[in-house]
């Protein structure tokens, strides 16, 4: 595929695919706005575009899925001097789970957006939502490092707007936007310091390129202040555990759907890029790298497992409760990445995966409780369980995979990080893995308990939701058993993933050969 | 490879059904599901026919021999007749738990491998639990939660055992064991929780009589004599079994002769009968192993037929208690039939059920010159005819009047009873469809005449003793029969010093639980003060202190990978 990419032949709408993965929800964006669309327009024209989208990360997906990559020049600029996108397993996967996600939330949006936006803002509020789901694409799928600042930018910029607009419901979304505003703008801006550093040290932008020339120049200072810059940077976005404070006020006071979009997304997208970062452009094997991840990181990562899961079980607002598990759960994220083997990364990768639709069940169950009692408040929902069964069972299948049951997507992940941690020989760290898993027991029991063994809230909507809530969050409530049993694709791909990730520089450098022998 | 479809999905797949299908069709389908499981089973061809990969195990859904077979075969015809007794039960917890059971029980006998074991063994436990709360009292309640923890536990340690056998031997096949080794002691002991092994056995006598009228019978028939077959299966030929089993046909019997509640005698009779299992499974010959076989079927069926007769006297009475009742045989003449048919097969009359199965046993125990376990077999076999033989119908639908006419059973559970007592004079009256079936060939003939003529003198002998008994007015329930109750007859058949030790035992656990709670109780505390909602670990910080720990990360970062 690779070698055939060349702006001398007429190319076909396939060979375009990686490009329109991302041009076709930045395209849709201002389309709402000019065409001055309203509520059910602009929320279909969304909706239209995102399926659009996720077809076309299923049709890379698929032709990635074994090895292998396809690699696209903008504008037939070839790399490294043009911008180049980049499809392998490892962001496929990313790019099916983003699209995949947003495909779902947005029939799941249209009723709990309705019931919490003002209808004249419904068209900015769509606008927004596409302009953010394309920043997270494009930063997963580019393969040039400046261009993922700007993709992050972009989807960072529509974040803080589409935070800011749960206002109408509670006036603290506001002071949650502008902190997040001020906080991801420092952690971008170390990105771009790091990059700027690279620059400096190799005098190229393009990653596959970046990471040739910096192979052989582990002793470089500028090189190593580079990796923590973006290290800390990208930290910030992923929520690692100090720098999570914008994460709690963010997601609790975000509308529901958003919530439910970017916990299920926003921080994963991050993970990729360090991700790539750690392996792809940097090498593993350098030992800056392998103390960052093995002093820095894994600490972290489990003070993250421990502090955030039982804050968690104090909290008494079910969306901030599930904002804090998300911070745990980032933490076994990390926690794979710090092991530097292949199976933790598999490990990390799936929980990415299977997390994001573990929490896209409980934040879209939140949206549909808010929607009919009001508030997320423990107080609020007590009972709703009983008189919106269908939702609240969907909530007790995404919180027995929060906790990683078998026979839930959550165990799969879970089994192979514990796996990694044998396989490292670390047991300590097995038995943490499996004690912070008994704080998830104890969150997730106090929401099935508030749920169900309570008579129901006085002054509630005793209604169940309806259909267009309903059907999305049984999707992801299916797929979480689905993704439990059914492993070949999660465990496959991400298997090929972190073995591709593993190697380092090489399916880079193949890259580059492979452009220039094509020309 | 899924070329047939494994039986227990039949089970689950009804259990689905009856969860959304129409009151009035439910029933039906409780009995449709075991008609074509049975079906299913009869047809199957033998071999491994479903194996399932699931992260990189291979699960054996499907391993038919004819060990798991006949097993197999007596559980759907159990669950049949059970559920046909249960057929006036509207309540769909029941019914779905009945069925979830079953289903279980049978996919724990086909399952080939220990972890398909394992989940099904476990979703016996938690299946027949809800048997037991259907009742819904606070008594059941607590019940099923010691029975539940029991269960699980033993699950658990199967699991535990799963895993040492795997590191031990690298394969997870569930096959015959030696007892040696932690992993192999593990499984054992998991298998003789649910068999109900002396000391063990306490959840047996609690659970049963505390489960619904129908939820007994269901419960007597599978989770047993599951662990009897996986005890056939896999320790086939231990030594230790036999005395085991020696023990557990002989101390039940005391106490089912003292007891009052009648399903509580069943339940102690139960364990006695499961001691005759075990014996044989403990000598590990073929005829051994026969016997096993052809008395957990013959076994289920006769126990069934009792609890169900007991079942419909406490369904028309209200009460289960000998003390209580009697005279009934006036207005309750078909279940009085059908309560003596039960009785004379546990009893093992010839020409019933328990005749020509125990008798493989016993035969087996003398010809590899057991004597001592032979005689304390016979002797219990007495026992038996004692509390359950006789007693059971005696004080039921005899003794002193006690004025209470209730009308006959419904009809649906005199036909369930009639069904099971027809089978159990069947089989005993001409066993060999029985004995084609049994996992190895045999040629054994049980009607002999030293063999009847033993077994007569035995009962007639056991019948006098009753009767002296009853006559000089020293047989105990006449006594003291209302007062009675488990606990203090379980201390009272303890020794004395392991009272004091288990007193003191209790009073240094109590003090250390009461420690570490307070321990605990000031942990949780401190994790509040810092973690909780007005924690300061929870607490939004200001913007600023956000700033500084993002220098403080970036600076430690960087300090690390400059000097590495």
């Amino acid at each position: 595929m690779a070698t055939e990419t060349s702006h001398h032949v007429a190319m076909t709408l396939h060979d375009h695919l990686p490009m329109l993965q991302v041009l076709i929800p930045f395209i849709a964006s201002p389309l709402i706005v000019l065409m001055g669309a309203r509520g059910g327009l602009s929320w279909l024209i969304a909706f239209v575009a995102s399926l659009a989208s996720f077809i076309v990360s299923i049709v890379l997906l698929m032709e990635v899925i074994d090895g292998g990559f396809i690699s696209y020049a903008i504008g037939g600029w070839a790399p490294p001097l043009g911008i180049e996108y980049r499809v392998d397993a490892a962001n496929a996967f990313m790019l099916f789970l983003i699209s995949g996600i947003s495909t779902i939330v947005l029939p799941f949006a249209y009723e709990s957006v309705k019931a919490e936006i003002s209808a004249k803002h419904h068209t900015l509020f769509y606008s927004c939502y596409l302009l953010c789901f394309t920043g997270l694409l494009g930063v997963v799928i580019t393969g040039d490092a400046f261009n993922v600042f700007v993709f992050l930018e972009i989807s960072s910029l529509s974040t803080y707007a589409l935070i800011a607009t749960g206002a109408e419901r509670d006036k603290r979304a506001l002071t949650a936007a502008y902190d997040y505003l001020v906080m991801g703008t420092i952690g971008a801006t170390f990105f771009v310091i790091g990059i700027g550093f690279l620059y400096m040290a190799t005098g190229t932008l393009n990653m596959a390129d970046l990471a040739e020339r910096i192979a052989d120049q582990e002793n470089n200072r500028t090189i190593k202040a580079a990796f923590a810059f973006i290290l800390v940077g990208m930290g910030l976005k992923v929520a690692i555990y100090p720098l999570h404070l914008w994460l709690p006020n963010s997601y609790t006071y975000a509308p529901s759907a958003i919530t439910a979009f970017l916990a299920a997304t926003a921080t994963k997208a991050a993970i990729y890029v360090i991700l790539r970062f750690t392996f792809s452009v940097f090498q593993p094997s350098f030992q800056f790298e392998v103390y960052a991840l093995e002093f820095i990181i894994l600490p972290l990562a489990v003070l993250a497992m421990f502090a955030a899961s039982f804050i968690a079980v104090f909290q008494s607002d079910l969306k901030r409760m599930l904002a804090y598990s998300s911070i745990a759960q980032i933490g076994y994220m990390l926690l794979g990445i710090a092991l530097l083997n292949s199976t933790g990364l598999t490990g990390s990768i799936v929980h990415l995966f299977n997390h994001g639709i573990t929490k896209a069940v409980l934040f879209m169950g939140v949206g549909a409780l808010v929607l009919r009692s009001g508030s997320s408040f423990y107080s609020r929902i007590r009972g709703m369980g009983r008189v919106m069964p269908i939702t609240g069972a969907a909530m007790v299948v995404g919180g027995l995979s929060l906790i990683g049951v078998p026979g839930t997507a959550g165990f799969i992940s879970k089994w192979e990080l514990v796996q990694a941690t044998l396989e490292r020989g670390w047991w300590p760290l097995a038995f943490l893995i499996a004690a912070s898993s008994l704080l998830a027991v104890i969150y997730v029991w106090r929401f099935v308990e508030v749920l169900y063994l309570h008579e129901p809230a006085y002054g509630a909507d005793h209604r169940e939701a309806p259909l267009t809530m309903l059907v999305p969050i049984w999707i992801m409530a299916l797929a979480c058993i689905y993704f439990g049993f059914a492993t070949e694709i999660t465990l496959g791909a991400a298997r090929t993933a972190a073995d591709g990730l593993l190697a380092g520089t090489t399916g880079m450098l193949e890259s580059v050969t492979s452009t220039e022998a094509g020309h | 490879m899924v070329d047939v479809l494994p039986t227990a999905l039949i089970f689950f797949a009804a259990a689905a059904l009856v969860l959304v299908l129409p009151r009035s069709v439910r029933a039906p389908v409780l009995l449709i599901a075991p008609v074509l499981a049975a079906w299913q089973v009869w047809t199957i061809p033998e071999g491994q026919l479903v194996i399932w990969s699931l992260m990189g195990l291979e699960l054996e859904l499907m391993r038919v021999d004819k060990l798991s077979r006949i097993f197999a075969l007596i559980f759907s015809l159990a669950a049949f007749l059970g559920n046909l007794y249960a057929w006036h039960v509207r309540d769909p917890v029941q019914q779905v738990a009945a069925l979830l059971y079953a289903g279980s029980a049978i996919g724990a006998v086909f399952a080939g491998d220990l972890i398909s074991l394992f989940l099904y063994w476990e979703g016996t436990a938690i299946a027949s639990v809800f048997l037991i709360w259907a009742r819904r009292t606070e008594g059941a309640y607590h019940t099923g939660m010691r029975y539940l923890i029991v269960q699980i536990a033993s699950g658990v340690i199967l699991l535990a055992g799963a895993a040492l056998y795997w590191r031990e031997t690298g394969s997870l096949t569930f096959e015959a064991m030696t007892l040696g080794s932690p992993a192999t002691w593990c499984i054992f002991i998991a298998f003789g929780i649910k068999a109900a092994f002396p000391l063990l056995h306490n959840w047996l006598q609690d659970a049963y009589p505390a489960a619904t009228v129908t939820g007994t019978v269901i419960l007597s028939a599978f989770t047993t004599k599951l662990a009897i077959y996986a005890l056939a299966r896999g320790f086939a030929g231990t030594e230790i079994l036999i005395y085991i089993g020696a023990i557990m046909t002989l101390f039940p019997i005391f106490y089912a002769v003292i007891e009052n509640d009648l399903r509580r005698v069943l339940a102690y009779s139960l364990n006695n009968q499961l001691g005759f299992m075990v014996v044989g499974i403990g000598i590990g010959t073929e005829l051994a192993l026969n016997g096993t076989a052809a008395h957990a079927f013959s076994h289920i069926l006769y126990k069934a037929l009792l609890f169900m007769s007991v079942g419909a006297v406490l369904f028309r009475t209200g009460t289960a208690k000998g003390s209580e009742l009697g005279g009934l045989y006036k207005t309750m003449p078909l279940t009085m039939i059908f309560c003596v048919v039960g009785a004379a097969s546990i009893s093992a009359f010839p020409l019933f059920s328990g005749f020509i199965s125990k008798s493989l046993i016993l035969s087996a125990s003398a010809k590899e010159h057991y004597d001592y376990i032979w005689a304390i077999l016979l002797f219990a076999s007495a026992g038996v005819f004692h509390h359950s033989g006789i007693k059971i119908p005696y004080f039921a639908f005899f003794a002193h009047d006690s004025g209470l006419r209730p009308k006959e059973a419904p009809t649906h559970m005199l036909l369930a009873m009639g069904l099971t007592a027809f089978l159990c004079i069947f089989i005993g009256a001409y066993p060999a469809p029985l004995y084609a079936l049994l996992p190895y060939d045999v040629v054994y003939v049980p009607y002999t005449t030293t063999h009847v003529i033993t077994q007569l003198q035995l009962l007639l002998f056991s019948a006098l003793a009753f009767t002296v008994l009853m006559r000089t007015q020293i047989y105990p329930p006449e006594l003291r029969s209302i007062n009675l109750d488990t606990d203090v007859t379980y201390r009272k058949f303890m020794p004395g010093v392991i009272t004091l030790v288990a007193l003191g035992l209790s009073r240094i656990w109590q003090q250390q639980t009461s420690f570490w709670m307070r321990k605990l109780n000031l942990i949780v505390g401190g994790l509040y003060r810092t973690h909780g909602p007005e924690g300061r670990m929870a607490r939004v910080w200001p913007t600023g202190s956000m700033v500084l720990w993002i220098a403080i990360l970036l600076g430690v970062t960087l300090l690390v990978n400059f000097f590495s």
